[in-house]
């Protein structure tokens, strides 16, 4: 009993921060959709840490339009998977990407000048925290609880009973 | 197939979310990007593109350089000619430093139609090196003794004038006058009666005179030209310039080459005019440092920041000029001062007003500089409506007590502490009311100087205009009238800062008005 009901917290804990996330990603991506001049230009021309010939490489033209358009596209597709509870494991996956992404392009080391940051960190930031976040999303999916996926399942449920 | 309530949330619950956020995040950006279109609309700031300038067509324009020193080799490497030695410390450099792109800047420069004919230099290790990097099989580079030779040899259809400043005038004047085009560093010259001189000389000629402030290419600054000229800052009170430095080099204490003495310079010519004393390595080196060769911080940088500001609001030479200094800060032998303040006034000067009819005229450009600090102040216009930070880039800030931004001030549309407009010529669009993020991107200096995608030299552009203009003719953007500005604004605060005394202009006379009793050229030229 007490197992059950430990679940049942996890599962809406899970949910809850499912829907969290999702919109956090879906809110980031319409935003740069509706602004035409959003360009990611600014944060990877800046970009600091190991992998900073990269960002810089994809700040340049022609590359950098396309990042541009793939930035908010998959923010919008891990947006729209976590919250409506579909292909959330494929969402979760995007997000953990984009996430590694951000962290590196700015990771908070000490040795590294910290570019407009609100907080204090060491190591440890926002981004690689809803990154951690996103995994556990991967691990344990809620679709089925809360989200398009509940409808499919049921619909197979009942086929099978049908056929029973 | 039944479905309750319960299934409907549990299974479509996610889907008003989803609406929700969309929605806010698409009103959001929306909104903000009207408000954003509408200050810009009514800003109307047309960002300038580079302006096209006609090509230098039919055979190579030969030029001569006379003097190649410090700026001497920048200019001809401006013009595409970069020595063996400086490609090698480059490539050096960009080896250790991938992100070190002066050479492949250098590389992607494009080519002029010119040819390296001759040099004029005093100092024979600099003209073996202009001969040595630049002579090719079909072109040997020529040594010239003097700048009269050079420009009489017939090799030669422009010099670039890169000598000490009391050089500049009598040079600039010879080539004038012999049909001969020419570029001479700033400021452009060293006495006010020359300056008189090399005007009449100029209009007379048939030659393109070019002076060489290159920052005149510079598009934020054309940009800026634009925000005046529509009113967006009100009527400027007050502009603020500075110069800032804090190094030797910056104090004009430049290296001592081993090799130079009295058998390997032409210390005689290089005096000219000077008083005549013993060979002194240190006066060769580190002319700026004495006014009989140079000018101190009123030729050498006043002048970058006065012809930066001129060309921005065409305010011409000052009425009057107020100036005060000393040397604080490089007591070395020098007798030009390295802290220096100069108030020029312009009381009839007007850039327009938003308010009551003959409130607002007038307005004091003030010009401050030390060689012992190197904190960056910014150059500053401020206006009734608006504070412009003119750099590279241009960002603008609305008045909190603005009388033309009063509504939407008031109605929080533009706030006193965020930029209503900043320019980028590295961006691709400009941008209003741009956030703490951008802003801070640009001045982290992050948005470098762009001309289809490329980065590219001012002094490059200077230089492509004034061979433009000489081979086909037409105006320059920085040629006599500029240049006389320049020179007698320049000299008013020499004069004022060792007079202790206002110096004044006669607009109608175009003279320096007399003060009896008093010779401005022996001043000009006398220490401290």
């Amino acid at each position: 009993m007490t197992e059950t009901k430990g679940k049942w917290h996890l599962k809406h804990s899970v949910v809850f921060m499912r829907v969290l996330i999702g919109w956090h990603f879906l809110y980031e991506g319409v935003v740069k959709l509706y602004n035409p001049d959003w360009t990611s230009f600014g944060y990877l021309a800046t970009a600091q840490g190991p992998f900073k010939p990269l960002f810089l490489m994809i700040a340049k033209e022609p590359i950098i339009g396309w990042a541009d358009t793939l930035n908010w596209l998959a923010l919008m597709f891990v947006g729209i998977t976590l919250l409506l509870g579909i292909f959330e494991k494929k969402g979760a996956l995007v997000g953990i990407i984009l996430l590694a992404l951000y962290y590196w392009a700015h990771p908070p080391f000490p040795w590294l000048m910290q570019v407009n940051v609100e907080g204090s960190y060491w190591f440890v930031n926002k981004n690689l925290i809803e990154l951690a976040a996103c995994m556990v999303i991967y691990q344990y999916p809620t679709g089925q609880y809360f989200g398009l996926k509940y409808l499919f399942n049921k619909k197979k449920e009942q086929t099978k009973t049908e056929t029973l | 197939m039944k479905w309750s309530r319960r299934d409907v949330i549990k299974g479509l619950g996610g889907i008003p979310i989803l609406g929700a956020v969309w929605w806010a995040g698409a009103s959001n950006a929306v909104s903000k990007n009207r408000e954003r279109t509408a200050i810009l609309e009514q800003l109307n700031i047309q960002p300038s593109l580079p302006s096209a300038v006609k090509a230098i067509s039919g055979d190579p324009v030969r030029v001569g350089i006379i003097g190649f020193g410090i700026r001497g080799e920048q200019l001809i490497r401006a013009l595409g000619f970069a020595t063996k030695e400086w490609l090698e410390e480059m490539r050096l450099a960009a080896e250790e430093d991938p992100n070190h792109s002066r050479l492949e800047d250098f590389m992607n420069q494009d080519k002029l139609n010119v040819k390296l004919t001759a040099v004029c230099d005093v100092y024979d290790v600099r003209a073996d090196r202009v001969i040595n990097s630049f002579s090719t099989e079909d072109n040997k580079v020529i040594r010239f003794r003097t700048h009269q030779e050079m420009i009489r040899s017939g090799k030669v259809d422009a010099v670039i004038i890169a000598t000490p400043d009391h050089w500049h005038a009598p040079m600039a004047i010879d080539a004038l006058e012999n049909g001969i085009h020419a570029y001479v560093e700033k400021p452009m010259t060293h006495t006010v009666e020359e300056t008189y001189r090399l005007k009449e000389v100029a209009e007379k000629s048939k030659a393109s005179l070019m002076v060489g402030h290159q920052h005149r290419q510079t598009l934020s600054f054309q940009t800026a030209q634009d925000i005046v000229t529509k009113g967006v800052l009100g009527h400027i009170s007050l502009v603020q310039t500075n110069t800032n430095r804090n190094d030797d080099n910056g104090a004009w204490n430049y290296h001592i080459e081993d090799e130079a003495n009295p058998q390997t310079i032409d210390w005689d010519l290089f005096l000219g005019s000077a008083p005549k004393i013993p060979f002194n390595k240190n006066h060769f080196f580190r002319w700026r440092k004495w006014w009989v060769y140079g000018s101190g911080l009123s030729g050498d940088l006043l002048t970058h920041d006065y012809d930066r500001l001129n060309c921005v609001l065409q305010m011409g030479i000052p009425s009057s000029v107020m100036a005060s200094g000393g040397i604080y800060t490089h007591n070395d032998g020098r007798n030009v001062p390295d802290v220096l303040q100069v108030n020029m006034e312009f009381p009839q000067f007007s850039t327009g007003s938003s308010q009551k009819k003959g409130k607002e005229k007038g307005m004091t450009f003030v010009y401050s500089a030390t060689l012992g600090n190197g904190f960056n102040r910014p150059t500053i216009l401020m206006g009734h409506d608006g504070t412009l930070e003119l750099g590279n880039r241009i960002t603008v800030w609305p008045d909190s007590s603005s009388t033309k931004y009063a509504d939407q001030i008031e109605s929080e549309k533009m706030k006193p502490s965020v930029p209503v407009y900043s320019y980028n010529p590295g961006a691709s669009v400009p941008d209003a009311v741009s956030s703490a993020t951008s802003q801070y991107f640009a001045d982290k200096g992050l948005m470098w100087t762009y001309i289809n995608g490329a980065r590219v030299d001012s002094t490059f552009l200077h230089l492509r205009e004034w061979l433009s203009s000489a081979r086909n003719g037409g105006a320059v953007s920085c040629g006599i009238n500029e240049g006389f500005e320049e020179a007698i604004s320049a000299h008013m605060a020499g004069l004022s800062v060792k007079l202790g005394r206002r110096i004044k202009w006669d607009a109608a006379a175009q003279r320096i008005v007399p003060i009896e009793g008093i010779n401005f050229d022996e001043v000009l030229l006398s220490g401290m």
